[in-house]
């Protein structure tokens, strides 16, 4: 026994002479201070890290057994499904996962919102953030056209067909997109490149520099409170603990309740009642036939909805290019969030009450252009989505004057350990 | 705080599935039951006797249906196999699509996951929404999907149906009523029963492995509930440093 | 806030608990991503028995059929050569076959369950290649005790007519006799012994 931990340890230490092992895990683990008050929202980083992992993990599985090709991905899925032992479980994994991977990414997202965990110095973090979550979005829309259902087909083709807005080049730049006059097997080869290739590769990438970014500066709090202010003698934060064992101790018990939910969806909910994996897409791709109602998986839907609101030619742009412009402007805009929020505190603990409201205006029409993006448009439900698409750009473009005015609560020098 | 987002998500997902089907007369309630060997079995009969002459299940191996409905390779090979003899085979039908195509207008599509399109509930409306229609060149129409091509393939069994007029149609709210003109080789309630044994089986042949993934859930689960026990424990022990 | 003390004989206790049920936990979670790789039920049923009907071999005669996607050759005997498989023990390296891959019937030095009809995988043992049938003995490359048997062109190993390997041949073992077992008269199924394992 003995002479197996000494040669563990000789080994160890022959590595970090050559390597900063040591360094990198007092850096990042050990010796990284995090505050101590942590709640609830602040499992979802560690989260997506984990179905980041899954996501990679099966999607390796898969390959293994799906075929890219038009004549061939359609029945290559189904054999996943029947044929190749466990198939069935790492195929839901991996389609469950996509769902999940937004439902924590935009908790996560929602997170820095309420603590201000975008504000300096942590702006970087912000915009790292939002690269990882574009591409996230890349890789998903790519995903989703693998299975070459009905609803891969007809989505790929609505949203490649978004680019044939934009004025002059849109008909060659859809044409370029697709390699093809239609969505077809030149189309699918590429995405499948990109899916399972060039966007993992960027989100991995991506994440190492947005965790890279955030231990420079340190973590932020539900207080919004720096703990770098507040010293020991040896230099520690008094208010911080050392991330091993706390939380990874601690994140490892989030991470299991994740599981269990998201095993329950795994074997008992797949489908999700058609909005995980839509009924459609398990008629295969037809070039001929739209199915009657098309409406892109959930996690697209508020940006949908806010493309379908815009029904009236202005100035001199048609109806249908505002829907690609604001549309583009709603995802951009949020890069923008450290720099229009010109609020003093961070966290909402000590925000006013003017914050609190547009905040939860905002949360309410996000959720509503989501639920609309779902269903088939009727003029009602175009007027509503009309109203949630202003409220949420007034958030954004009207924040820099409500934060100001708003009157704020003062900030504790230390966490208050809620 | 973490019930009352379990609450919203449940409210969410109940009031989104109700949101989802539209259009169309309702549908009736299938109300199959998977766990039922002998329904799955009896299924089975009906869909290599009637819907494999047209239709093609090509992602359904005849091994794996043996297995899984716990019926004799050789009973499988003997009775229910038509279009092959090996049978670790699929499901194919011995019509070629171009002829399918010039018969009957259009080519019968594969029915391996038709069930996970469609759901079981439209299947069962369908096979039992089949109405005399002298002006269709298959002699039928279909309440729950008005002008297929399908032809009325189990009329043996069920007897010709008429449609009721307009008027007795108001009162009864359940969809469209369709009155028995002649009997089949089934009572009403036999046929009701057969087709959906027959659904039940179209619902399996979608997804054969959900056989057994309610039962490796549960165990799944209930081993990730005894590390989260001890993982909890283990957090609480360490958190006792933190003040 | 009451200071306790720590325990270390409990965090240690708890740690080995967590650790070990976590590790259970990875070792069961693996096994769906190791399963995967068996061979699917497609593979399995690419590779289902195959029948071979055999009335039409001639003696001294060979018919190759396909079984899991490997050459499985027929070989009809004449009573010459079938004679002389007794006689050979002396050149070969595992005249009992006690080192090879064969079905217990096949123990015996004419390595068939019917002497006239032999079954070989047509796989030589040292690296995977077919070998070739030259059943005329005293061959001028293969020198004048040739007897008649299989050559490998790829690295020179000889085996009689029975599949049984020669000394001083790379390859190590006699070459496999699949599983079989006669339908009838006419046919044998490849893949499967009697009683229908395979």
């Amino acid at each position: 026994m003995n002479t197996v931990v000494k040669g563990l340890t000789g080994l160890r230490d022959w590595v970090d002479d050559r390597f900063p092992l040591l360094q990198l895990w007092n850096d990042h683990m050990g010796k990284y201070y995090a505050p101590k008050n942590f709640n609830f929202w602040y499992y979802f980083g560690v989260l997506s890290m984990v179905v980041l992992a899954m996501q990679i993990l099966t999607g390796i599985w898969l390959t293994m057994s799906y075929k890219p090709d038009a004549a061939f991905a359609f029945g290559s899925v189904e054999y996943i499904m029947r044929d190749v032992e466990w198939g069935w479980l790492i195929r839901y994994m991996h389609s469950t996962g996509a769902s999940f991977f937004f439902i924590v990414v935009y908790l996560h997202m929602f997170r820095a919102m309420l603590y201000g965990s975008y504000k300096k110095p942590r702006e970087l973090i912000w915009v790292l953030g939002m690269f990882i979550y574009l591409s996230l979005m890349a890789e998903a829309f790519f995903g989703y056209l693998l299975p070459w259902g009905q609803m891969s087909y007809w989505g790929a083709q609505v949203i490649i067909s978004l680019f044939g807005a934009i004025p002059f080049v849109g008909e060659t730049l859809s044409l370029w997109i697709r390699g093809d006059y239609v969505v077809s097997d030149i189309t699918l080869n590429r995405f499948f490149a990109f899916h399972v290739i060039a966007l993992p590769f960027a989100i991995a990438g991506l994440v190492g520099l947005h965790i890279i970014a955030l231990h420079e500066v340190g973590s932020n709090n539900p207080d919004g409170v720096e703990i770098k202010n507040h010293k020991d003698a040896d230099g520690k934060p008094l208010d911080g603990i050392p991330f091993h064992p706390y939380y990874t101790l601690k994140d490892s018990v989030g991470v299991l309740v994740f599981l269990i939910v998201f095993s329950v969806v795994v074997f008992f909910a797949p489908e999700f009642g058609g909005y995980f994996l839509e009924h459609n897409n398990f008629i295969p791709a037809n070039p001929l036939a739209t199915p009657e109602h098309i409406a892109p998986v959930w996690y697209f839907t508020p940006f949908y909805s806010i493309l379908r609101a815009n029904t009236v030619n202005f100035f001199w742009i048609p109806a249908k290019l505002w829907g690609v412009i604001f549309m583009g402007l709603g995802t951009m805009i949020l890069f923008l969030l450290p720099w229009l929020d010109r609020s003093p505190v961070k966290s909402i603990r000590y925000r006013g009450n003017i914050y609190k409201i547009a905040l939860g205006l905002f949360v309410v029409a996000f959720l509503i252009l989501g639920y609309l993006g779902i269903l088939p448009p009727t003029p009602a439900r175009t007027i509503v989505a009309q109203i949630c698409t202003v409220v949420y750009f007034l958030f954004f473009i009207l924040m820099p004057f409500y934060t100001k005015w708003d009157k704020t609560k003062p900030v504790p020098e230390r966490v208050t350990g809620k | 705080m973490i019930r009352t987002i379990c609450v919203v998500l449940l409210w969410v997902y109940s009031s989104l599935s109700c949101a989802a089907g539209a259009g169309g007369p309702a549908l009736l309630d299938a109300n199959i039951n998977l766990s039922n060997k002998v329904s799955l079995q009896r299924g089975a009969r009906l869909f290599v006797n009637y819907c494999l002459s047209c239709h093609s299940a090509e992602y359904m191996r005849y091994s794996r249906m043996a297995a899984d409905l716990e019926l004799s390779e050789d009973a499988v090979k003997s009775n229910m196999m038509f279009t092959t003899e090996k049978i670790g085979e699929t499901m194919r039908v011995a019509m070629a699509p171009e002829d399918a195509a010039k018969w009957m207008g259009a080519i019968p599509p594969d029915l391996s996951v038709i069930a996970r399109a469609k759901g079981a509930d439209y299947i069962f409306s369908f096979l039992n929404g089949f109405y005399s229609d002298s002006s269709r060149s298959t002699g039928v129409n279909n309440v729950y999907y008005p002008g297929t091509a399908m032809p009325h393939i189990l009329w043996e069994l069920q007897g010709e149906q008429e449609l009721a007029s307009e008027s007795d149609d108001e009162h009864g709210g359940h969809g469209p009523a369709l009155h028995p003109v002649s009997a089949g080789t089934m009572s009403v309630s036999e046929y009701q029963n057969a087709t959906r044994d027959l659904v039940a089986f179209m619902v399996y042949v979608g997804e054969p492995a959900k056989l057994v993934r309610y039962r490796i859930g549960f165990w799944v689960i209930t081993f990730l509930l005894i590390l989260l026990l001890a993982t909890y424990l283990l957090k609480r022990e360490y958190w006792k440093d933190v003040h | 806030m009451s200071e306790t003390a720590v325990d270390p004989d409990r965090r240690r206790f708890l740690t080995g608990t967590a650790t070990v049920i976590g590790g259970i936990g990875a070792g069961l979670a693996s096994i769906p991503f190791v399963a995967t790789f068996q061979p699917s039920a497609r593979a399995k049923a690419f590779g289902a028995p195959v029948e071979a009907n055999i009335s039409n071999i001639e003696p001294g005669q060979q018919v190759t059929f396909k079984w899991r996607g490997k050459p499985v050759w027929i070989i009809r005997r004449t009573e010459e050569q079938i004679a002389m498989l007794d006689s050979m023990d002396g050149v070969l390296s595992d005249p009992e076959s006690s080192a090879s891959d064969q079905p217990d019937f096949a123990l015996n030095a004419w390595r068939s369950s019917n002497r006239e009809f032999l079954v070989l995988v047509g796989i030589c043992t040292h690296l995977g290649c077919s070998p070739k049938f030259r059943p005329i003995p005293g061959a001028e490359d293969l020198g004048s005790d040739w007897k008649g048997g299989f050559y490998c062109p790829c690295h020179g190993s000889k085996f009689d007519l029975a599949g049984r390997v020669y000394a001083g041949v790379p390859a190590p073992t006699n070459m496999q006799v699949p599983p079989y077992r006669y339908l009838d008269e006419q046919n044998i199924l490849i893949g499967e012994l009697d009683g229908g394992a395979a």
